[in-house]
């Protein structure tokens, strides 16, 4: 039983092991690189549109929708971003029933990487729509007493991102594997019908909360929203 | 009883206890939460899809709790990193 994609390695390039994390990654990347390219190769706005492309439209346009709902702001800013990221984990985790494919979000390395980059992108999004002086403020918002505890949120709430991703796909793997050693037949296909289903729920989980980080920090967010931090 | 064996009955007790005890108090929240939201449900059905979503951002923050104690556990369990200092301390 492996616990981590990260130990299991292919070849080496160069210095580097390329282990199944980063393969996997890759095949992830190909997939969607691909398909949208294939799709948006020939596209069209007549009334009859192929099917691929009604799809595509489809998704944007739900994401679009939820961002919009979230974030009480127009989506045009953070759907490259909120879209990339939800896209990816949701290919990752659904290509999970594949066998021999290792989820490359099972890996702690990718959902770190993964919950800094929604760490460098809330001050981006903040300071590019606040300021500074806004941005920064906000960290000293009810008095300064509360200045330690802000930073301890935002460090926090980055660490909880990476470790929940990471242990909602770890755990569907691992518990696939120990069963397959008890009861061989038929509830590995349960538990892995429920871990398809905790996928699709985490990846929109980590979309939507790196949306609501990120409007939290920048501004039309307070007018009807209460900012939420966790 | 030597080094090793106190690392290793001590990790797969505290794994185990880890576990029971860390996922009682998520599944009553979580419990709250849904009898909750269904309720709210129940009342207002053209809020469902707000509801639903926040229901699920709630879940999820309610069940990282757990997941913390999972992740600890499978620590103990299989990534100990008192495993290796205690095998050294030992075969000294």
């Amino acid at each position: 039983m492996t616990i981590s994609p990260d130990t299991v390695i292919y070849w080496y390039l160069g210095p580097f092991p390329v282990n199944a994390t980063l393969v996997f990654t890759w095949v992830v990347m190909g997939v969607l690189v691909l398909l949208s390219w294939l799709v948006t190769r020939k596209i069209s706005s007549e009334v009859s549109i192929s099917r691929w492309q009604n799809f595509l439209e489809i998704t944007v346009s739900a994401i679009q929708t939820q961002i919009r709902e979230v974030s009480n702001q127009e989506a045009r800013h953070y759907i490259p971003f909120i879209g990339t990221l939800f896209l990816f984990i949701l290919t990752a985790n659904v290509f999970s029933v594949v066998p021999g494919f290792f989820p490359p979000t099972g890996s702690f390395s990718t959902t770190v990487a993964l919950a800094i980059c929604v760490f460098i992108a809330v001050p981006l999004y903040g300071v590019s729509s606040k300021g500074w002086k806004g941005y920064l403020g906000a960290y000293v918002k009810p008095t300064w007493i509360m200045l330690p505890f802000n930073i301890i949120g935002e460090l926090s709430r980055t660490l909880a991102l990476a470790v929940r991703l990471y242990g909602n796909m770890m755990s569907g793997t691992v518990i696939v594997a120990i069963l397959l050693g008890i009861t061989p037949l038929f509830f590995p296909v349960v538990m892995h019908l429920l871990g398809l289903l905790t996928g699709v729920i985490q990846a929109y989980i980590f979309s939507i909360l790196a949306m609501v980080y990120i409007a939290s920090a920048s501004k039309s967010a307070r007018h009807n929203h209460q900012s939420t931090n966790a | 009883m030597d080094m090793v064996t106190i690392v290793a009955v001590s990790s797969i007790v505290v794994s185990g206890l880890t576990l029971a005890i860390g996922s009682i108090g998520p599944a009553l929240g979580e419990a709250r939460a849904v009898a909750q939201a269904i309720s709210a449900i129940a009342q207002q059905p053209d809020e469902a899809n707000t509801i639903t979503r926040t229901l699920f951002v709630g879940l999820a923050m309610i069940e990282s709790t757990a997941i913390y104690c999972f992740v600890i556990a499978m620590i103990l369990l299989f990534a100990n990193p008192f495993w290796n200092y205690a095998i050294n301390h030992a075969g000294m």
